[in-house]
């Protein structure tokens, strides 16, 4: 029995159907830069820009057409899709069967215990262990998360942050015991602990011990590390917490200002850590504006590297970035949507030049992605990168009025965010007075509203509604995880050489106490198995704990 | 015994044990001003006056919570228990209020000698105090033997709040603009202690210096008296020494009389706003004199009444029907 | 009391009630841009909003609950673990004698999820794309029945 090839008409009619109750005017998307009475852009427009001192070439100062040369025609973006659940072997698994259907680089999602600091057998990770990502609490599972993987071949990203620490030295420390030497390891490490405060809110410290931490891996990677990019300087979070695009461009460079003012203060050169400071930046839908920020980001970083901290490098003028598009513009209702949404922000992510690119799967907005919805995912990187021609021309949209000008402004408005928070003493003061988590709790409720009174129309949700929701089949993450999580983890316990593990601790502990940097007795530590959460409590004595302040918004 | 009755009986005891059920109910009983409310007030009336209330006020952002938190670990470690009462503002224009103070309150919340409540200013006249104080009562008979209470320093909040304690306690900090504006808006008449939080930062010697002189300047001799004191409530430095000088403070006026005489004048001050609350309600819910509000209004406007006249027949008439 | 055992019951309408909502955020999850969109928004529609900010244990958020006497526990959760963090909060209001007190929430839960822990007595459970306005007409007319 055949099915009708597609009735047009009928499809075209339902849809009119549904468009009831639409406020008059047209959807715009909410707070953007993107002035709503202009909509013609002509030269006049660019009567004060200069093609040679804002545009220049790809890879030369000021990069807003890109940090490369040849950018896509040398080397396509990275295909890196960001994943990791339940145990290690599972995530192994999920990492071959990616590697295998051409993804290019690893990231690794670890699950919120690990994220927090907690070994997956603590009272606070009961029901979390394995659930947002995979549980990582000892050497051994690191090892277990690259059995069989060449450490040498790959290079991995690692989202993680007040721990990364640690994990950075279960990485170091496998690829040891794989005969790789930490001289050829290539990755980043997300380790942008501002951003938490401000947004994705992951925290064990206050900010100061924090950025102790950070510096000591950035020199620590400066000497022994030399192809590990440091830092992830991050505005996807602060994005998906809720921020226009303007408040996630200037709060991620304010925060990249920061850890180059405390990189520098700790004695390392500035060409010698800058080079390694990479950026994440949010893709979000409203097209336009969105290339605008990733080209105003490059400007913006390379003119206050060169002017301001005197970098001479030009490695340390070059904003290189990852891009991941928005998880908050996934759809629960009609998923299969999102197939599109997610298209349309990679495209904008590589007509912004992005270096590595992890696009969403449709059915994240309820639950991890499924095999099927990844492949999806993955193949919609690839069709951008082969089938559409978009790697002919190097920042194809350069000269447009209308692009231009927006790069302009988001330029402008992101120096007067500069200013406001520089009156404030700086991004830590503010964070503690709750200055950018306040604005970016208004801005999400903003957003909110306009959705609910129609003012920005959001397919699925408040017009083109279906009556019957759709239901696709979800990922589901096995109970059996956290029981086989518990249970390795009480053989090593028992395993382990105990005396050597306090021994190690209290090396940790006397290094945090002093200047010494923390690297060294960390990477001792994790190679006599102590955990993730041991070495976590040994440093809250001396750094403390955070909590949030309290705001209104 | 009527259930009304028995409900009363039955809150009544929960507070005299302590039992956290029954003291949220309490305050809740109070705060809407039901009846219910009344007669459960005037039943525990005689346990009233044992605790002491510590006022805890000054601008948005010093750390008010996190000194209150860490104010409340170190009564913890003296074996007292401890209520705390933060009252925020409610929006005028929605009646809703966003409560967020507990954010700071971390362990504490676990800890069974220490109860927290969260108040909204409710907006109307004298809302503040009444339902505070009401609140601070129920906590009093409770057996909490402190009452820390926490405002924002903004309007008259603070002066209300100076009103209902045993001793105030304002919390500035470094930051610019802090001390200058605590001046300019008089919320230093009211301090029996100045805590200059985050003393880590720049700037809080010569705050502390601006205040001095600021004290110096004033006629009256009590100024020389006030305690300034530094701290970094934050690592819970300065807390210690800041309990020490109330407990100092507290014995000293005790001694000289003043403590009572200012629980006196607090009286006074608040006998006087819940008679005006009463008569308020009496005049617009209770007898209606809202509804007459539109006619009269009518008739001064075309004339037929002058304002005063309006205004005085609708208090006579509230009053006969009495 | 004797004399008061004489008089009548006094009245029941009370001048100004309020409903007081808890909004907690439970377990490690520190994704609280829905927890605060739908705090605003139940303070923008006259409700006394009390949030306890984030990485509370269950037995924190039932003693706020408590000592607040809110009416409504909106609980937030997009990690995964509700099934554990919804039966433990709900055990332990119920351990507490807190009756009439309405227990519901939302973030990230699958609808069969929903459907048991309906089933186990939570309340509605709002998912990704709801309308805050539903939550506000749901709590408005779930509240009144309860303490009635």
């Amino acid at each position: 029995m055949s099915k009708p090839v597609g009735d047009v008409d009928k499809v075209r009619k339902a849809s009119d159907g549904d468009s009831k109750g639409r406020s008059p005017g047209r959807s715009r998307f909410p707070l953007t830069v993107v002035p709503d009475a202009k909509f013609v852009y002509d030269p006049s427009d660019l009567e004060n820009w200069d093609s040679t001192r804002d545009l220049g070439e790809p890879g030369s100062y000021p990069f807003t057409r890109g940090p490369y040369e040849n950018m896509y025609r040398g080397r396509l973006w990275t295909m890196r899709m960001f994943s990791g659940f339940g145990t290690a072997r599972d995530t192994n698994a999920r990492f071959k069967y990616l590697l295998e259907h051409g993804q290019t680089g690893l990231s690794i999602a670890f699950d919120m215990p690990t994220l927090m600091g907690y070994d997956s057998d603590h009272a606070r990770s009961r029901g979390e262990v394995g659930r947002e990502g995979v549980a990582v609490c000892s050497l051994q599972d690191m090892e277990t998360l690259f059995a069989g993987i060449p450490m040498a071949d790959v290079s991995t990203s690692m989202t993680i942050n007040p721990t990364a620490c640690i994990l950075l030295a279960f990485y170091v420390a496998c690829a040891e015991r794989q005969g790789v030497a930490a001289t050829k390891l290539r990755g980043t490490i997300q380790n942008d602990m501002l951003k938490e405060y401000i947004a994705q809110k992951e925290w064990v410290y206050p900010p100061l011990p924090s950025m102790r931490i950070i510096t000591d891996m950035m020199a620590f990677c400066a000497d022994h590390v030399p192809k590990w990019n440091t830092i992830s300087i991050s505005g996807y979070h602060i994005r998906e917490a809720g921020s226009t695009a303007l408040q996630e461009l200037a709060y991620t460079l304010m925060d990249g200002f920061t850890y180059v003012e405390f990189g520098m203060k700790a004695g390392i050169p500035v060409d010698a850590f800058a080079p390694r400071l990479s950026f994440f930046f949010n893709s979000h839908m409203n097209f336009f504006e969105e290339i605008a920020k990733f080209r105003a980001a490059r400007r913006i970083w390379a003119r206050h590297m060169k002017e301001r901290y005197g970098a001479k490098n030009p490695d340390s003028w070059r904003l290189r970035f990852h891009t991941q598009t928005a998880g908050c513009s996934l759809t629960a209702q009609q998923p299969e949507n999102n197939i599109v949404r997610t298209a349309v922000e990679a495209l904008a992510g590589v007509l912004g030049g992005t270096q590595s690119l992890h696009t969403n799967s449709m059915d994240e907005a309820l639950a991890l992605p499924t095999e099927h919805a990844v492949k999806i995912a993955l193949r919609t990187q690839q069709i951008l990168a082969h089938e559409c021609g978009l790697t002919d021309a190097i920042d194809p949209l350069a000269g447009s009025y209308f692009i231009e000008a927006m790069t302009n402004k988001m330029e402008e408005e992101a120096e007067k965010i500069f200013s406001t928070i520089e009156g404030m003493g700086g991004m830590i003061p503010a964070i503690e007075r709750g200055y950018p988590q306040r604005e970016i709790a208004r801005a999400a409720y903003e957003f909110q509203k306009a959705v609910e009174e129609k003012r920005y129309i959001n397919v699925g949700i408040n017009d083109y509604v279906d009556p019957d929701p759709k239901v696709i089949p979800l990922l589901k993450v096995d109970a059996r995880v956290e029981r086989d999580q518990l249970a390795e983890l009480k053989k090593l316990r028992k395993r382990r050489d105990n005396g050597a593990v306090k021994r190690a601790l209290e090396e940790v502990g006397k290094a945090a106490r002093g200047t010494a940097n923390l690297m060294p007795p960390i990477l001792a530590a994790v190679k006599v198995d102590v955990t993730l959460g041991e070495i976590v409590d040994e440093l809250k004595k001396p750094f403390g704990e955070w909590r949030e302040p309290p705001i209104y918004w | 015994m009527p259930c009304y009755y028995r409900r009363i009986v039955n809150l009544l005891e929960g507070v005299k044990k302590g039992d956290p059920l029954a003291v949220s109910r309490a305050i809740s009983a109070a705060e809407n001003g039901a009846a219910e409310g009344r007669a459960l007030l005037d039943s525990i009336a005689p346990l009233v006056g044992r605790a002491v209330r510590m006022g805890f006020t000054g601008p948005p952002g010093v750390g008010k919570s996190t000194t209150i938190d860490a104010l409340v670990q170190v009564l913890r470690a003296g074996g007292e228990r401890v209520g705390v009462i933060a009252v925020d503002p409610t929006s005028p224009f929605t009646g809703g209020a966003l409560l967020g103070d507990r954010i700071r309150m971390g362990k504490s919340t676990e800890d069974a000698g220490v109860f927290m409540r969260s108040m909204a200013t409710r907006g109307s006249t004298g809302g503040l105090s009444r339902a505070t104080q009401d609140a601070a009562d129920i906590l009093d008979a409770s057996g909490a033997a402190r009452i820390l209470i926490e405002t924002v320093g903004v309007g008259q909040s603070e002066v209300e709040i100076a009103r209902a304690a045993d001793l105030t306690v304002v919390i500035l900090s470094p930051e610019s603009g802090d001390g200058i504006q605590a001046m300019k808006s008089g919320i230093l008449e009211i301090a029996d202690l100045v805590l200059i939080n985050k003393a880590d930062r720049m700037g809080a010697d010569k705050l502390e210096q601006d205040l001095r002189g600021a004290f110096d300047l004033r006629p009256s001799r009590r100024e020389a008296d006030i305690p300034i004191l530094h701290s970094e409530a934050f690592r819970g430095k300065g807390i210690p020494e800041l309990l020490a000088a109330v407990d100092r403070h507290l014995e000293a006026r005790r001694k000289d009389g003043t403590f009572e005489r200012r629980r006196q004048a607090n009286m006074v001050r608040r006998l006087r706003s819940l008679a005006e609350y009463m008569i308020e309600r009496n005049l617009w819910e209770e007898n209606g004199a809202g509804g007459r509000l539109e006619s009269m209004a009518k008739d001064v406007l075309n004339h037929s009444k002058t304002s005063y006249q309006a205004a005085e027949l609708l208090v006579r008439e509230a009053l006969k029907s009495r | 009391m004797k004399a008061a055992t004489k008089k009548k019951p006094p009245p029941a309408k009370t001048p100004s009630r309020k409903y007081r909502v808890l909004v907690a955020k439970p377990g490690l999850d520190g994704h609280d841009r829905g927890a605060k969109v739908v705090a605003a928004a139940l303070r923008d529609a006259g409700f006394e909003v009390i949030y306890t900010g984030l990485h509370q244990t269950t037995e924190m958020i039932v003693n706020a609950a408590l000592q607040e006497d809110a009416d409504a526990v909106c609980v937030s959760i997009l990690s995964g673990a509700h099934m554990t963090l919804f039966p433990e909060i709900l055990g332990l209001m119920k351990k507490r004698k807190m009756t009439n007190v309405l227990l519901c929430g939302g973030g990230v839960i699958p609808p069969e999820d929903v459907k048991a822990l309906n089933k186990m007595g939570v309340g509605r459970l709002f998912g990704p794309g709801t309308d805050t306005r539903e939550i506000v007409t749901y709590l408005n007319e779930a509240l009144p029945k309860l303490r009635a």
